[in-house]
């Protein structure tokens, strides 16, 4: 199909993308990447009058080092660009890890960070990855800048926090810390597609018991799903048989996979159990151990 | 017979015949110059959006379009009843099935849709974009009635009947029957017995269906510039109901983007395009896109099977007994008709082997869902994954090795000609020299070993087999005699241009897969001259002989042939000519490389170009009474079998997770023995395509369906194509057994993957899975399948 009538605005600055916005009503979708966005066009899915492009604005790119704790990603850094980065491959490799996972190459290349959160896709590797790196996502409007703990921000089925006339400006992660260890994991019947289930999760070890370890999945509810219990079951113990186990069972009461094309939720619930102990044995060293 | 070509002259000039010679449209199409219908542009032109079924039964009470028609850019809003009095509905039957029944289909309905993503109206206006905009804005008011969705219950009391007339939904019913089934099942040593399912799925073309119809009223005729794979079938189409002298249609298919038998077919939305352009006197254009098309292309492999097979103590099969049960949508499609897959499905099933008794039923239904018709390998991936999935149980039961059980049961070479217990005719095939090869190129004893060893550390891995037979060459006992005007002749054209280059017309098409460097391979060594030489004319009714188009693994074995023949005999008009200027005996001449030269010594006499230009331009010098035609036509029809059948066989090396129930192609293989091999690399390509093909049926795609009848996939996001990241390397080998229905002995190879790869992964799966004591037999083979027949979700 073709993309509905509508209008397109490129804006230069940013106080220039609030006002192009603003004259454009709050129907107005802004392109950051346009790797979700324009599918939806072309399928005749969205109708928002105009679109107000925001690829350009150098005031969104970038990624740096803040202070000796916090790597900033401006919202409009591609996913390649995030893949090959020597900060985020040093600091936070479970991004450099997750890069891989999201579509193909030419997704890649255009698909931007901002885009993928604000566009909030539950199967999404990105959303799942910050919500269990604690990033934090810095929102703006015309006027101020506010941040957004990324637990909070992913509020239902393509649903966000932000409010109207706010759009991501940047994210920001803690560093990883000395002993942290973190893993992504998805299950997808072809590369590239988005997962049937996965994911993204971190832990610190101290020998070999698991500090404050997170496991946040994709794939299998409205957003990213935190497994507070499953974490629970497995904080402060060590990555023994019976412990991964009972994270498993666990994960019954953390989550509730709504069906799909893949399966039912029966089906999902267990791609998340397999997905759980493939993670520990990576966050424990397991499968190095069994390696060598 | 069959004498052209033999290996040992492989190095002669213009040997073309067996080698893997470039094709010459490719850089036109990689470049991105080739010529789809969606590139051409004529003045004047509109297009069309059509505003499709919402329900999958429905009376149409209104369509409303006055709204539509306020879009500016928007020129007409067309219903069926719109178009009833421009156009004649047709009934998608064969006299010769026996029994088979289907309801008139127009274009557009008028009172009744009948599956979601019928056409009911079309919009037209300036832009596809305009026309959206307009179809969006048409109101159609429906008044829901009860659909028939499953095939299991549509002959059951309580389900709707589709078209009251027929009195049921059964369209086709058919017994194929030899032998004393029950009393070999009464003294058998094993039986073994299993249900199947095939899912329904769709061919997906690069392009997609596209058409832009042309009609003049200034001198009455009708062009049609068409993405079809039989363009001379829908010249009579298009004049027959639209009601047009088929002279004054004209089908033009310049490159077509893929077709897989999808594009064989009459799609009433398409003729609702040329009705349109004729009532419009424009060029209306129609463009499928990707959404519209998993509704409205052609569906097929919708099948339940319940099969049966009786082995004696030696192992050898005594009897196959199956039930075959497909939903084919609505209406049967036209001409070519929806029941001649489950019609194949009892005629191949059991095909490669030697028994004696067989019994096969199919039931044909119709259903509210998409229409379902020929598409690629119609009905062998069907009929091969019971047979070998019967043999592997088999197999099993009576403790044979799978290569061991088929060695003992496959027809043994050199026992041809034969029938099979369904009735087919075979010239020659080579199961067991295939099987040979197969094992050999596979080292089958390794890989059952590495399995092995692997099983103890817990990695799971399966080898499957496939033995099958392909139909090909079709004669006219395929479509003809039931009364479809299909043709099973082709024709091929060739002359020769005064700089002594060659052109060839052929009835047969190019969808892609390398037809017309086949023909010009063929012409080239035909003729005699370098194959720069020869160009090819395909895909246009004025211009190219009658024939049927490219489809059923006809192009070459049977196109192929026409171009021989004709190319030998301007070859001989050439020699002739020469004869008389050189003063020599014919005979004694040969042309090679684009030369007259002395036979025997090759010693040259006289370019080709030099000929050409004298018989051109100086006719005057030439004896009065000497025939100068530099151009000739030959048509050729297979005679003694009704179909040349080919064989071959397959295997699939896999490692399952039985966590996850995800399955890793490793390994493929497939020897076939497709005839006289006329380009090994465009053969291995046509193999490969049509195994990945079978993969995609295999592991991926499914066009599922809610109880009510809604299509649950929509995009490519949901149905699941193979994509090259999955695909294994899949190694090709070949045995060649020529026909000798021809000089060329060519047979079809273009269904052979399609009609081996999802047995033999399903067979591999199985034996993966079967230490644990599972089986999966309903494709596609998910991971949530895998897991269920574990037992574990």
């Amino acid at each position: 199909m073709k993309a509905p009538p509508l209008s397109y605005v490129r804006a230069a600055t940013l106080s220039e993308a609030f006002q192009l916005w603003r004259d454009a009503g709050p129907d107005a979708r802004l392109l950051a990447g346009g790797q979700s966005l324009l599918a939806t066009l072309a399928f005749r899915l969205s109708d928002p009058g105009t679109l107000v492009d925001i690829v350009r604005l150098h005031e969104l790119r970038g990624i740096s080092q803040v202070g000796g704790t916090t790597i900033r990603v401006g919202a409009l850094a591609t996913h390649a660009e995030l893949g090959r980065h020597d900060l985020i491959r040093r600091h936070l490799p479970l991004i450099a890890e997750a890069v891989p996972l999201i579509a193909h190459a030419a997704v890649r290349n255009r698909g931007t960070i901002g885009g993928s959160l604000a566009f909030a896709d539950p199967a999404a590797e990105l959303p799942a990855c910050c919500v269990a790196l604690d990033a934090m996502i810095v929102a703006r409007n015309a006027a101020d800048e506010r941040r957004i703990p990324a637990a909070q921000f992913f509020t239902g089925l393509y649903a966000t926090a932000l409010r109207p006339y706010e759009l991501i400006a940047a994210v920001e992660f803690p560093i990883a810390k000395p002993g942290e260890r973190t893993a992504v994991l998805e299950l997808a019947r072809r590369s590239g597609d988005y997962a049937m289930a996965g994911v993204a999760a971190k832990t610190r070890l101290a020998g070999a018991t698991l500090i404050e370890p997170q496991l946040v999945f994709f794939g299998v509810g409205d957003r990213p799903v935190v497994a507070e219990r499953a974490m629970a079951t497995i904080s402060g113990q060590q990555a023994l048989p019976a412990t991964i186990a009972a994270a498993q069972a666990a994960l019954a009461a953390d989550l509730d996979p709504p069906a799909d094309r893949h399966g039912s939720g029966r089906t999902k619930r267990h791609f998340a159990r397999v997905l759980l102990a493939r993670a520990l044995a990576r966050l424990a060293g397991l499968d190095e151990a069994r390696a060598a | 017979m069959n004498e052209i070509a033999d290996p040992g002259s492989i190095d002669r000039p213009n040997s073309y015949i067996g080698k893997s010679v470039p094709r010459p449209n490719v850089k036109k199409l990689v470049e991105g110059r080739g010529q789809y219908v969606d590139d051409i542009v004529l003045p004047r032109m509109v297009h069309v959006a059509l505003v499709r079924s919402s329900l999958a039964h429905a009376r149409i009470t209104g369509i409303d379009g006055a709204d539509a028609l306020d879009v500016p850019g928007v020129l007409a809003v067309f219903t069926g009843g719109d178009l009833a009095a421009h156009c004649a509905p047709w009934v998608g039957v064969l006299a010769h099935l026996k029994g088979m029944k289907s309801a008139p289909q127009r274009p557009l309905p008028i009172d009744r849709a009948t599956w979601v993503g019928e056409a009911l109206a079309a919009v037209v206006a300036e832009t596809r974009a305009i026309a959206e905009d307009g179809a969006a804005r048409v109101r159609v008011s429906y008044e829901t009635l009860p659909a028939a969705v499953d095939m299991g219950t549509a002959l059951e009391a309580g389900t709707a009947i589709i078209h009251p007339e027929l009195g049921d939904n059964l369209c086709f019913e058919r017994v194929n029957e030899t032998g004393n089934v029950e009393q070999a099942f009464a003294a058998a040593h094993k039986v073994v017995e299993a249900t199947f399912h095939t899912a329904r799925h769709t061919g997906v073309t690069l392009e997609p269906r596209s058409i832009l119809a042309d009609y003049n009223r200034a001198s009455g005729k009708l062009t049609v510039y068409h993405s079809t794979q039989a363009p001379h079938m829908m010249q009579g189409v298009f004049a027959k109901h639209l009601g047009l002298p088929e002279g004054d249609v004209r089908v033009i298919c310049a490159d077509v983007g893929g077709s897989y038998g999808i594009k064989v077919h009459v799609y009433p939305d398409e003729v609702a395009v040329a009705a349109i352009a004729k009532i419009m006197g424009r060029p209306v254009k129609f463009i499928a896109d990707r959404l519209e098309s998993f509704s409205s292309d052609i569906h097929a492999r919708d099948h339940r099977i319940k099969g049966r097979m009786a082995v004696d103590a030696n192992g050898r099969i005594t009897a196959i007994d199956i039930d075959d049960l497909t939903g084919i949508g609505p209406y049967s499609v036209y001409p070519r008709t929806s029941a001649v897959e489950g019609n194949q499905v009892v005629s191949l099933v059991g095909g490669p082997y030697d028994f004696a008794n067989y019994h096969a039923k199919t039931a044909v239904v119709f259903q509210n869902k998409t229409p379902t018709s020929q598409y690629r390998a119609v009905g062998h991936p069907i009929a091969t994954a019971i047979t070998e999935g019967l043999v592997d149980l088999a197999a099993e039961a009576v403790g044979l090795d799978p290569v061991e059980f088929r060695r003992r049961n496959l027809m043994a070479d050199g026992t041809y000609p034969r029938t099979s217990a369904a009735g087919l005719k075979f010239e020659g095939l080579s199961h067991i020299a295939s099987l040979d090869k197969l094992l050999a190129m596979m080292d089958y004893a390794a890989l059952r070993s590495e399995q092995e060893r692997l099983r103890g550390e817990g990695i799971h891995r399966g080898i499957g087999l496939a033995a099958f037979i392909e139909l090909t060459n079709p004669s006219p006992f395929m479509y003809g005699i039931g009364g479809a005007r299909i043709s099973a002749q082709d024709g091929c054209t060739v002359r020769i241009d005064p700089d002594g280059s060659v052109v060839a017309a052929t009835g047969v098409t190019e969808q892609g897969q390398g037809t017309e460097a086949i023909m010009r391979q063929i012409v080239a060594e035909g003729v005699g001259v370098p194959i720069e030489q020869v160009r090819v004319v395909t895909g246009d009714t004025l211009t190219t002989p009658y024939g049927g188009g490219t489809w059923a693994c006809r192009g070459t074995g049977i196109g192929g042939e026409a171009a021989l023949q004709s190319a030998i005999a301007v070859k001989g008009a050439v020699l002739a000519i020469a004869g008389a200027m050189l003063q020599a005996q014919p005979e004694t001449l040969d042309l090679t490389n684009g030369e007259i030269v002395e036979r025997g010594t090759g010693r040259a006499r006289m370019p080709l170009a030099e000929l050409a230009r004298i018989v051109y331009f100086r006719g005057d010098t030439l004896p009065a009474d000497l025939p100068r035609e530099l151009i000739q036509t030959r048509h050729f029809i297979t005679k003694q079998y009704p179909f040349a059948f080919t064989n071959g066989i397959q295997a699939s090396y896999l490692e399952l997770d039985v966590e996850t129930g995800l399955v890793k192609l490793l390994k493929h293989w497939c020897v076939e023995d497709c005839g006289r091999v006329i380009n090994p690399l465009l053969v291995d390509e046509q193999v490969r395509g049509g195994i990945v093909q079978g993969i995609g049926a295999a592991l991926y795609e499914e066009c599922p369906y809610s109880s009510d009848g809604q299509v649950l996939v929509g995009s490519m996001a949901d149905y699941l194509v193979p994509m090259a990241a999955e695909m294994p390397d899949i190694e090709v080998g070949h045995v060649e057994t020529p026909t000798r229905e021809s000089l060329l002995g060519a047979k079809g190879a273009g269904e052979a993957g399609t009609a081996g790869a999802p047995a033999a992964i399903m067979n591999a799966i199985n034996d993966a899975l079967r230490p644990l004591r599972a089986k999966v037999l309903a494709q596609p083979f998910t991971p949530e399948r895998i897991l269920a027949a574990l037992g574990k979700v």
